[in-house]
């Protein structure tokens, strides 16, 4: 589980691979001050390390609750242009996406 | 003729049904308030008098014409900016939403409609709910009302500010690790975080699902009593709503707390509390053990493990969430004539998110990436479990829970924003009770230096009956000594 004691630290390579998954695009500036802010604040997570979890179950968000059945009826929902009104761009009553291929 | 702003929810509806003024005339002395105090304050980030001018006529109509009146009849209420309205933009204090309009409400903005309130606008807050400050905003900070160099909390913060000042009667604001309870303690308001699943999250734009609850903010427990009957209720477009019969919470007030147990954890006044805090605090304490309630010292050993697993399991959440964001259905977008969708999508992102969130999605991405998952996010979840057997525990012997909202006084405006970890400290108080679903108040006590300390009151899922029952003995033995003496009187 946790490795106590020797706390990973995250380096700058690491940082700007996190950056590219989570995709925003980062500055060197940022990367320089992510990196030492995320090493602060991991170092801080360590302290769960001090608690043994090996025979703790992961908590249920929702464990109280039971499945909801309902009659498969239609009710009104968005009319096109009230869905695309917000769009950054439009064609033909279609979002226009930025070129993926 | 008595300036409606400086009255109550509860004065303003029995006085708007009784034709004391028209709702439109209650109306026009809240909206001089707001001329007065928001350019000092920046409570608001939309604001929209014509609409609320308009609504409170429709309201006047409805009483000439003696047509049955809502529980809220005429009362100007401050809205979150993270609560979707169609009437309004909602920008979640974001460059990334700035502009949009949702082309649907809220549950509860229609449980407020129903019931005859007036919404005033859309009130500023720390960018995606990510913050204790509400200086994260992209709009520009919110100023505590009591002290306008210093902060109100966050990150509902401009909620708090509104209510306090009195430029709404009541607001909502929305509650992930202490949201609404920490800006109330700052502004010196009640505020409520109600059970998870109490009340409807349909319309609230999420950052952390499994944690946040929208609550109310008032400078009244009986006010906030009677919001949290508005909009406590099961909804079947949130698939966390409990399914139970709707309640009238402000019935429970009357009662007294004689026989009452408290719980008193000593980590509530642990390392990093401020001693004035904690004396505050324990003075109250004593009030209430003067009127029959029986005050015992406790421990919830895990308490202090709260704070790293509630900031992995938000900061996972948020970072799948605010996966959401590509700016081309809605949002911020640069110019895309060019570039393809990865970059696109990257720029937006980069641009249209500030720092703080950016840090939290990147810290969550890395929680759940693969290799370090059941280190941080896996780990987080198991230590939740434990931090819920320890309260409900303690439940089993305790009514409720003792201690303050906040470790700290509030602080200057620019103190602490440059260091991210400091700020996540001023939570650990205020993060237990949404790993573990309980509800959870903020009461008035006093002051220190002239400025607001808050009372936190814990209370078992679902006892929102015990909780607002010990915060109105609370507030009956501080009688009168509460009334704002900000800086706008």
């Amino acid at each position: 589980m946790f490795m106590s004691g020797a706390v990973k630290k995250i380096s700058e390579k690491e940082v700007e691979h996190v950056a590219a998954l989570a995709r925003i695009d980062i500055s060197e500036e940022d990367k320089k001050l992510f990196t030492k802010q995320f090493n602060t604040i991991l170092e801080y997570f360590e302290i769960l390390s001090e608690l043994d979890t090996d025979a703790v179950a992961p908590f249920p968000p929702v464990s109280t609750l039971t499945t909801a059945f309902r009659a498969d009826t239609v009710k009104p929902s968005l009319t096109r242009d009230e869905a695309l009104k917000n769009a950054s761009k439009t064609e033909r009553g279609f979002f226009k996406a930025p070129k993926i291929v | 003729m008595v300036k409606p702003y400086l009255l109550t929810a509860r004065e303003v509806v029995a006085a708007v049904r009784r034709g004391d003024f028209t709702a439109e005339e209650c109306l026009h002395s809240f909206l001089d308030r707001t001329k007065t105090v928001e350019a000092d304050l920046h409570a608001f980030i939309t604001l929209k008098e014509d609409l609320a001018l308009q609504r409170a006529r429709e309201i006047d109509r409805k009483v000439r014409k003696g047509e049955a009146l809502g529980r809220l009849v005429g009362v100007p209420v401050a809205l979150k900016d993270i609560i979707c309205t169609k009437d309004f933009p909602t920008t979640c204090g974001s460059r990334m939403l700035e502009g949009f309009t949702p082309p649907y409400n809220a549950t509860v903005v229609d449980d407020l409609l129903k019931e005859d309130a007036i919404i005033l606008g859309k009130t500023n807050m720390d960018e995606f709910a990510m913050g204790t400050s509400t200086e994260t905003s992209y709009f520009g900070p919110t100023r505590n009302p009591w002290r306008l160099t210093h902060v109100p909390g966050g990150s509902s913060g401009g909620s708090a500010a509104a209510t306090a000042s009195k430029e709404a009667v009541v607001a909502l604001g929305s509650d992930t690790g202490g949201s609404v309870r920490c800006p109330a303690s700052f502004c010196s308001v009640v505020g409520l975080k109600p059970t998870y699943g109490l009340v409807s999250r349909y319309g609230l734009i999420a950052y952390a699902n499994s944690l946040e609850q929208i609550g109310p903010l008032s400078r009244t427990v009986y006010d906030c009593a009677l919001l949290l009957s508005v909009i406590a209720h099961h909804d079947p477009l949130d698939a966390t709503s409990i399914n139970l019969p709707p309640h009238t919470y402000t019935a429970f007030l009357d009662a007294d707390v004689d026989g009452v147990k408290i719980g008193v954890p000593r980590e509530f006044f642990g390392e990093g509390v401020d001693e004035r805090v904690s004396q505050t605090i324990r003075t109250s304490i004593d009030r209430l053990e003067g009127l029959g309630a029986v005050c015992v010292a406790c421990s919830l050993p895990t308490l202090k493990y709260s704070l790293p697993a509630y900031y992995l399991i938000a900061m996972s959440e948020a970072s799948s969430n605010l996966a959401r964001y590509d700016g081309v259905r809605y949002g911020y977008s640069v110019d895309y004539s060019t570039g393809d969708w990865n970059t696109v999508f990257s720029q937006n992102r980069r641009r249209g998110f500030g720092a703080e969130v950016r840090r939290r999605i990147m810290l969550g991405t890395y929680a759940l990436s693969s290799g370090y998952y059941d280190m941080y996010y896996l780990k987080a979840l198991k230590v939740r479990t434990l931090i819920t057997m320890d309260f409900k525990k303690a439940f089993k012997t305790f009514d409720v829970l003792i201690g303050p909202t906040m470790p700290v006084l509030p602080f200057k405006i620019g103190e602490k924003i440059h260091d991210p970890l400091a700020l996540y400290m001023c939570d650990i108080l205020t993060v237990p009770q949404n790993l573990v679903g309980c509800p959870a108040i903020s009461i008035p006590c006093g002051f220190v230096d002239g400025l607001p300390v808050g009372m936190q009151i814990t209370a078992a899922p679902l006892r929102e009956d015990l909780l607002l029952r010990a915060a109105s003995a609370v507030e009956k033995s501080l009688d009168g000594k509460m009334d704002f003496e900000g800086e706008f009187t």
